[in-house]
């Protein structure tokens, strides 16, 4: 909204394959721009902990109600899988990292690499996850066609929880109170995890369409930096939930 | 607080087009609907939560007039559970966390700092939307069969109930994330782009509420939206976590939503806080007594409401020693809001009233918070709590905090800047009429609500015992009266944009920034940026004379 035009601040690109930037007309200078949105960043990551926050509460709460049924549930799910999806998310940390350093020494292929294997990385472990959640459903643990179906009153049986070879029991084979309960956290925060993945790595393929034409280098690398904080956040959330479902303690 | 440019000169130019100002410097449809301009944000906001208040206010009367009869007068026991919770569910989500910070807020938090616009004006249109998303969630809702929950939303009725709560609960998570975007967007602004000279303690107070406010925005509200949107996943799947018959723990569901909504208490109250910090100074003519205390003290009430939110579960089972420690600081939180109260009052004396009607809102504010905040005190103790916990004397100290106090301050505020925003003024009678008129209803319609809440009345039931009756009438004529001074206030406000009167050019002799700029503010707010000089609350620049000419 640069209407009158005369105090408007330019960053002047580095190189004829770059372009220039604007800094927006409220601010007097790049500096005061940037603070702004990495404090505002900030701040909307700390948003996203207190959401996971909840979650997290939760979990502590019913594992604290229910110990043997989180033990039991939690051997359920594929650990040496959750582990690799553990090192695929840290190296996509890694490599979106090296994005940003790339993007910060104006080094415009790079940037593209390393942001392309920080997708890579998202997708990798989104199949890995997909193929996790089809496996519950062979082992006959859940079945999500009825995901929304009615439940039943009399017996609180849950219609998508159906452990049709009895895994959820004992040592002694008495069912475990309220099986269901561990694999519904189990999927609400994988599944709000995996969202957040699949989020990152839209914002990541939008750095990488700015990157090609050009928008960002040593000047300004604002966004290439704000969506590689919120790549380490994600990294960072699953590397709580790695432990927390896969490996209950 | 002076700036290189005196007020007066910048309305000194004696010919020419008046210079165009954030109202008419452009007039196509997306020019609003898109703008950034954080001025008309704000005016778009205003428009959408006074609808909202409205129709919060109708379902009040119809509630009300339901009540004049012990059986009910108006609506089936369901239809009347439905018509309360939509009054609750408009009034705290669609009018009173957005109303004082996103419309007024948005609208003189820039101008008050000396900046041309909020930090992210894109994120602040967002913000908007998202409110208005919200309020299309809300309606929605209704036509899909309504939502009879109570605002809060309780579990395991909500998970059970046939209504739509499941949109009502997005709803709620769109607006949560509108006011974290506005508290977001408010944080950066107050640190990153105030003027030169602009310190933290030059800065006027209802920017340090404003400020307050929205770390408890960005702090609190996630957890609202999560809890909101489990409830949803639970009625969609079942995760079980909140519902008993599946092993989960209702109580849960209340300390998530409490570790929100108490917090939430104070992002409605802290703004109307600032507010008034704002009217006792400049229609008493005199600098804040307290001003550093007042400050600290919106801080110390945003760390303290996030430990006091299990006094709203005494009687839900909880250890007694938590019960102990929350008692404990609910009391303690009085402290704080008590230094307010006292410097406001400690403002005034002495000082130079003048009984504008911002300034009469603001001494109806300050008799009838001193009874709200007083009544939260009697319901902290826990003993007495076991007694008055769900009755009408919640629901009467409640309103006299919510409608009484804030409403009140959202009242003050939209007097002391109507002029500001669009340079006309009024009819001051009449403003001074439904002053007078809303003070005197509130009260009616509240006071018998206290005591035949300490007589064992319940909130919430659509009918009641005979024995009653007088004080629900009692009530129903008060709210009439209410209904009334609000009625009036809606058409002189709206009259006066019609008949279109000239503001002064600085209505009340106001000196924080926002009566340094042209009235109304032109699309960047100041012409010369800013350099603050002067102390805040220092009249002694004020050259009341030339300030009270009228506009051109």
């Amino acid at each position: 909204m640069s209407h009158d035009g005369h105090h408007a601040v330019v960053i002047p690109a580095p190189g004829p394959e770059f372009l220039p930037h604007t800094v927006a007309h409220h601010f007097d200078t790049p500096v005061q721009e940037f603070q702004s949105m990495k404090l505002g960043f900030w701040l909307f990551l700390a948003t996203e902990i207190l959401l996971f926050g909840g979650l997290f509460a939760a979990y502590f709460y019913y594992h604290e109600w229910y110990p043997e049924t989180f033990k039991i549930g939690g051997q359920q799910l594929d650990w040496k899988l959750g582990a690799i999806n553990t090192i695929v998310l840290l190296v996509s940390s890694w490599t979106m990292a090296m994005g940003v350093r790339a993007a910060q020494t104006s080094q415009k292929q790079k940037t593209l690499v390393f942001c392309g294997l920080t997708v890579l990385g998202a997708v990798i472990f989104l199949v890995i996850k997909f193929f996790e959640y089809k496996a519950k459903t062979e082992h006959g643990l859940f079945d999500f066609t009825q995901m929304f179906g009615a439940y039943d009153l009399a017996t609180g049986q849950v219609p998508w929880f159906t452990d049709i070879h009895n895994v959820m029991v004992d040592h002694t084979g008495a069912p475990l109170p309220h099986g269901h309960l561990f694999f519904a956290i189990y999927v609400t925060m994988s599944g709000i995890h995996g969202l957040h993945v699949l989020i990152g790595a839209g914002l990541i393929l939008w750095i990488m369409k700015g990157t090609a034409k050009g928008r960002f280098h040593a000047g300004y690398y604002l966004p290439v930096d704000l969506v590689g904080l919120y790549w380490h956040l994600v990294d960072l959330i699953w590397i709580f939930l790695f432990p927390l479902l896969y490996l209950v303690p | 607080m002076s700036t290189n440019v005196p007020a007066v000169d910048l309305h000194a130019a004696p010919t020419g087009e008046r210079p165009k100002n954030y109202l008419n410097c452009t007039t196509s449809f997306m020019s609003w609907a898109g703008t950034l301009d954080h001025k008309r944000i704000g005016l778009m906001y205003l428009v959408g939560v006074s609808i909202a208040f409205l129709c919060g206010g109708v379902f009040a009367l119809l509630v009300r007039i339901h009540l004049w009869e012990p059986h009910g007068m108006l609506f089936s026991n369901s239809g009347y559970n439905q018509l309360f919770t939509l009054h609750g569910a408009f009034m705290v989500f669609l009018f009173v966390i957005p109303a004082i910070p996103a419309s007024l807020g948005n609208m003189v938090l820039p101008l008050m700092l000396g900046a041309k616009d909020v930090a992210l004006p894109r994120l602040n249109l967002l913000s908007f939307y998202l409110w208005v998303g919200g309020a299309a969630f809300a309606t929605y809702s209704i036509a899909a069969g309504g939502f009879d929950t109570g605002w809060t939303f309780y579990t395991p009725y909500s998970l059970y109930t046939n209504k739509a709560v499941v949109s009502i609960g997005l709803g709620i998570f769109l607006l949560g994330f509108s006011s974290i975007f506005t508290g977001l967007n408010f944080i950066v602004t107050t640190h990153k782009l105030r003027a030169p000279g602009m310190t933290w303690f030059r800065m006027p107070l209802f920017i340090w509420a404003l400020y307050a406010t929205a770390i408890l925005q960005v702090l609190a509200t996630p957890v609202l939206g999560i809890t909101v949107l489990l409830v949803a996943f639970e009625r969609l799947y079942h995760i079980g976590i909140f519902d008993p018959r599946l092993g989960g723990d209702p109580v849960l569901f209340e300390h998530f939503f409490w570790f929100y909504s108490h917090p939430a208490v104070y992002i409605m109250v802290l703004p109307a806080f600032g507010i008034i910090s704002e009217m006792v100074s400049v229609h008493s003519r005199k600098p804040l007594f307290g001003y550093k205390l007042i400050a600290f003290s919106s801080l110390a009430i945003a760390v303290i409401s996030f430990l006091v939110w299990g006094h709203h579960m005494f009687t839900s089972g909880q250890s007694t020693y938590a019960m102990f420690a929350f008692s404990f600081l609910t009391f303690f939180v009085a402290i704080p809001t008590a230094i307010k109260q006292f410097s406001w009052v400690a403002t005034v004396w002495k000082g130079s009233i003048a009984l504008n009607s911002p300034m009469l809102y603001t001494l109806a504010f300050l008799i009838i918070f001193a009874i709200g905040g007083l009544t939260g005190i009697i319901l902290g103790a826990l003993n007495v709590d076991i007694h008055l916990h769900d009755t009408y004397f919640v629901v009467a100290h409640f309103h006299y905090v919510m409608m009484g106090s804030i409403a009140l301050a959202f009242f003050a505020g939209l007097h002391h800047w109507w002029p500001k925003m669009f340079g006309i003024m009024y009819n001051e009678t009449l403003a001074k009429i439904a002053a007078v008129t809303i003070f005197i209803g509130f009260n009616a319609t509240f006071v018998p609500q206290f005591i035949m809440g300490s007589q064992g009345m319940p909130r919430r039931y659509a009918t009641y015992v005979p024995e009653y009756a007088p004080y629900h009438q009692a009530s129903t004529i008060g709210a009439i009266i209410l209904g009334s001074g609000v009625a009036l206030m809606v058409f002189y406000l709206l009259a006066s944009l019609f008949t279109g009167k000239k503001a002064m050019v600085n209505q009340w002799g106001g000196v924080t920034l926002d009566w340094h700029t042209p009235t109304p503010p032109p699309l960047e707010n100041f012409e010369t940026p800013p350099v603050v000089t002067h102390e805040v609350y220092d009249y002694s620049t004020l050259d009341v004379e030339t300030t009270r000419t009228p506009l051109r």
